[in-house]
């Protein structure tokens, strides 16, 4: 799989440090556009802040300081005067365990709908239906759209929080470790939908299970101790590390 | 050394706590009912004899049973308290109550203890107003400072504001009377009753009240808000965030939905403080028994009226009951607002489980 | 350049109105503290804080307030005392190694809504009693039993959430080193709980030394220190309500001097609870 040329995301120099502990030091990464880039390495290294950094939403908690540049789509979205929300409209999040909105299944789907455009009814339902069937949630909600979400099960939350992504058109989805809190088969469902959407979606994976990556990913960031040792194409990355690090955590020597 | 978790049943099957939570109980109905100050004094006695007598039966195996069968006996004796201020007051209304009919008592506005008139119509709807008042004023203000501290302070400034509420909580409520005295006595009779059209106000008001009433309401709704606020799981922020909402649509939205039942109960509690608030009233409210014509003019809540009109118990025997039956309204109404604002948060942690 | 659009406009729009709702929060506690401070500090003097009232045209007016203090005094430390006493033992026995969590949830639902109770019911509670004596005019003993009727709810609430933020790890460890049940809360809980259960205690006192409802009922008033249980006594709340009532200027100073000194303690406990707080958290192990 060639290297796109066009690259979605690049970070230049980017420092993260959190209550003053430094958790991401001097980050020079590229994410090619809609491929399925995976970000791993052992618990604790900043994957997740490496992620959450890409959509601003780091910035939330406090005592949190970054340095550097995020460039997306060839703008600097750390530069001061930009509208946030917007930046985020451009991202979809999918956290570890996860969260639906304390609304009904629809209303879940329907959440950023509502707030990005002046929608009327009929638009609306259809795009809500659109989006669940692209997770393949459809025919097991379409008798119950106005339960709470919570009652779902795991799994079928999971799908509803991809669903409520796409709804709002973004460009990159971003994913923390999304089957940790799932059972196998669920697990695998979401595995085949990650791949179906980085046809249409730059799709950002954090895992920490090396054989995830090995399933799935077009392009691998290796994070360690909050510095990216290898970065590259996943062939490339799993036949050919060039690192010693990188080697031993493939060994399973270091985890 | 493994002791299993005391039931009910197990707690009553040991005799000696039966004969003294038994006497215990005698002891006050032989002292309400009966007035038997002897027999009252006789089972306190046996009641203590008890006591004692659980803690002479020491042994090194037993202290770890005395020192539980100790604490059993506290705890159960404030589980007692609870029903006994109950019981207490419903005993003491009975004389009241025996007097003149509920109808009469409830719903006449006439007030003249001295010539046996007890009617309470017009304290009831006063201090409905003044609370509903206070809440009005109160609420809003409180839950908008919540929701800035717990999403939009910067935590220098929040670390600021939080020691300002729990100031605000400890003051003493004859302090805030005094200070509704010095500042909003005057502030009402030169200022605000003017401005609306009335010109005679003393200042000594039901607005007054109600003025005072929400800044001593503001600590409660906002902590209990604060903390339901901030149990939302971040989670759930960033969920609403990443979609491109803004801080405030996440607000509106997300966080009022997931600690809506906490807010709710946060009024509930507000509601039943302001409901009881006796000294700060009783200064500032002008004590006349009467439904004035506007806001500015004076009136009596329910708890202004024990302070008001205790000094006469001794002159007017059955008054005491009067006011006994006052406090037992007031009693019952704060316990069911608090367990309203219980069940409001209990039926909400079914519904959405983080 | 940020794009201002409506959803941006009803933010600040918002913003604006919680601003402010918080400057008339914090505000509001500025001007009670200015108020007082300035009406009050003016009349206060060694001779007032060390004197006690002398009679004066109206009862309380002359001399100084001293005989409320220590009324004060001898009225909330053996309140706080006894509902210490009673609120630990039910804190601990509220943990879950004693009581199904049913019942131990039950008594906390008692306890905050006798938390929540108007402390005149507490008043007339011991009224409805002293009645029942055939006892008039009040008593130290009654204010006492009323206070600590109040007290016991707080302390015992605020001693529980304490030791709720124990870490059962560290509960369960103490255990595997072969002490009795008992033998652990008293000791392990205590000393990790320590700072809470001070400050709570404290929250008990200041709420006991301010409160005026309880004992406008109980007390009665005199001029003098009580010499026993059943004698009446000033204190400094019921003190302040008597004298501000009064016509004459000067005494009415005297309870705008009364309230400063209950200002600061007030705000002195809240400082030491703030201190023991940060304290406690600091040395609970996560």
């Amino acid at each position: 799989m060639s290297k796109s040329s066009n690259n979605q995301i690049e970070t230049k120099l980017l420092n993260v440090t959190i209550h003053s502990n430094p958790v991401l030091k001097d980050i020079d990464i590229q994410v090619p556009a809609k491929q399925l880039t995976a970000i791993i390495g052992p618990s604790g290294c900043g994957k997740t802040t490496l992620l959450k950094s890409f959509n601003r939403l780091l910035e939330i908690q406090d005592d949190v300081k970054i340095h550097g540049e995020i460039i997306v789509d060839g703008i600097n979205i750390m530069s001061g005067g930009l509208n946030i929300p917007d930046i985020r409209k451009k991202m979809g999040l999918i956290s570890q365990k996860p969260y639906p909105l304390p609304m009904s299944i629809f209303e879940n789907v329907a959440y950023g709908l509502r707030i990005h455009h002046n929608i009327n009814a009929k638009e609306l339902a259809e795009t809500v239906q659109h989006c669940l069937e692209e997770v393949g949630l459809w025919n097991e909600v379409k008798d119950r759209m106005h339960d709470p979400a919570s009652r779902l099960s795991v799994g079928q939350q999971q799908r509803l929080c991809l669903a409520r992504a796409i709804a709002v058109q973004p460009e990159v989805i971003l994913c923390d470790e999304p089957t940790s809190a799932l059972d196998p088969i669920a697990a695998q469902q979401i595995e085949k939908l990650l791949l179906k959407l980085k046809k249409d979606f730059t799709v950002i994976l954090v895992t920490h299970t090396l054989r995830q990556a090995k399933r799935v990913a077009d392009h691998v960031i290796f994070l360690y101790f909050g510095k990216v040792i290898e970065q590259g194409p996943a062939a490339e990355f799993f036949n050919n590390p060039k690192n010693p690090e990188t080697k031993a955590y493939l060994a399973g020597e270091i985890s | 050394m493994n002791m299993p978790p005391r039931t009910i049943r197990g707690i009553l099957k040991n005799k000696l706590v039966l004969v003294g939570i038994l006497s215990l109980f005698l002891s006050f109905i032989f002292l309400f009912l009966f007035s038997n100050f002897f027999l009252f004094a006789l089972f306190l006695i046996i009641f203590i004899i008890l006591l004692v007598y659980n803690f002479i039966k020491v042994s090194r195996k037993l202290y770890d049973a005395l020192g539980t069968r100790l604490m059993f006996f506290a705890t159960v004796s404030v589980i007692f308290l609870f029903f006994l201020l109950l019981l207490i007051l419903i005993n003491g209304s009975i004389n009241i109550l025996s007097d003149q009919s509920l109808s009469e008592l409830i719903f006449s506005s006439t007030w003249k203890p001295f010539s046996g008139k007890f009617g309470l119509f017009a304290v009831i709807v006063d201090t409905l107003i003044v609370t509903a008042i206070s809440m009005v004023i109160a609420v809003p203000i409180s839950l908008l400072s919540a929701i800035y501290i717990a999403e939009y302070a910067p935590k220098k400034f929040r670390n600021i504001v939080r020691p300002f509420i729990d100031v605000l909580a400890g003051v003493p409520s004859v302090v805030f009377g005094l200070c509704a005295l010095l500042v909003f006595v005057p502030l009402v009779r030169d200022d605000i009753a003017p401005f609306f059209g009335s010109n005679i106000s003393s200042g000594f008001s039901l607005f007054t009240a109600s003025l005072i009433l929400s800044i001593m309401v503001f600590p409660i709704i906002i902590s209990l808000c604060l903390e339901s606020f901030n149990s939302v799981p971040i989670a759930l922020k960033e969920a609403s965030l990443s979609l491109g909402a803004t801080k405030w649509e996440t607000v509106k939205k997300v966080i009022f939905r997931a600690a809506g039942p906490g807010v709710l109960a946060a009024i509930f509690l507000g509601f039943g403080r302001a409901f009881g608030e006796t000294i700060a009233v009783s200064m500032v409210i002008g004590n006349q028994e009467l439904i004035p014509k506007s806001l500015f003019g004076p009136g009596q809540t329910l708890a202004s009226l024990i302070a008001s009109n205790y000094t006469e118990v001794s002159s007017i025997p059955i008054l005491a009951s009067a006011l006994i039956f006052v406090a037992l309204i007031l009693f019952v109404v704060v316990l069911i607002f608090n367990l309203l604002g219980y069940f409001v948060l209990q039926g909400a942690s079914k519904r959405w489980k983080y | 350049m940020e794009v201002l659009n409506r959803r941006n406009l009803e933010e600040k729009i918002f913003l604006g109105l919680m601003l402010a709702s918080v400057f008339i929060v914090m505000g509001s506690l500025i001007l009670i503290v200015t108020v007082i401070v300035l009406n009050g500090a003016p009349s206060l003097s060694i001779e007032i804080l060390t004197q006690t009232s002398e009679g004066g045209f109206y009862l309380g007016a002359g001399g100084g307030f001293l005989n409320a203090i220590v009324g004060s005094l001898l009225l909330a430390l053996p309140a706080t005392g006894l509902a210490f006493l009673v609120g630990i033992a039910i804190a601990l026995y509220l943990q879950k190694d004693f009581l199904k969590p049913g019942i131990a949830n039950f008594i906390r639902i008692c306890l905050d809504i006798l938390w929540g109770v108007p402390s005149v019911v507490y008043g007339v509670f011991c009224l409805t009693i002293m009645i029942a004596i055939g006892m008039t005019g009040g008593s130290l003993l009654f204010g006492i039993i009323a206070l600590t009727l109040l007290e016991i709810p707080i302390i015992t609430r605020s001693i529980d959430e304490s030791i709720k933020m124990v870490p059962s790890g560290l509960k369960e460890s103490a255990y595997s080193l072969g002490s009795s049940k008992f033998e652990t809360a008293a000791k392990v809980v205590r000393r990790q709980a320590m700072p809470g259960i001070i400050a709570g205690v404290l929250l008990g006192f200041g709420r006991g030394i301010g409160d005026a409802a309880s004992i406008l009922l109980t007390v009665g008033d005199s001029n003098y220190f009580p010499s026993s249980i059943s004698d009446q006594t000033a204190a400094l709340p019921t003190m302040i309500l008597n004298l501000v009532s009064m016509p004459d200027q000067v005494v009415q100073n005297k309870a705008y001097a009364v309230a400063f000194v209950l200002l600061m303690i007030v705000l002195l406990i809240s400082i030491i609870t703030r201190y023991l707080t940060k304290k406690s958290s600091k040395y609970i192990i996560k």
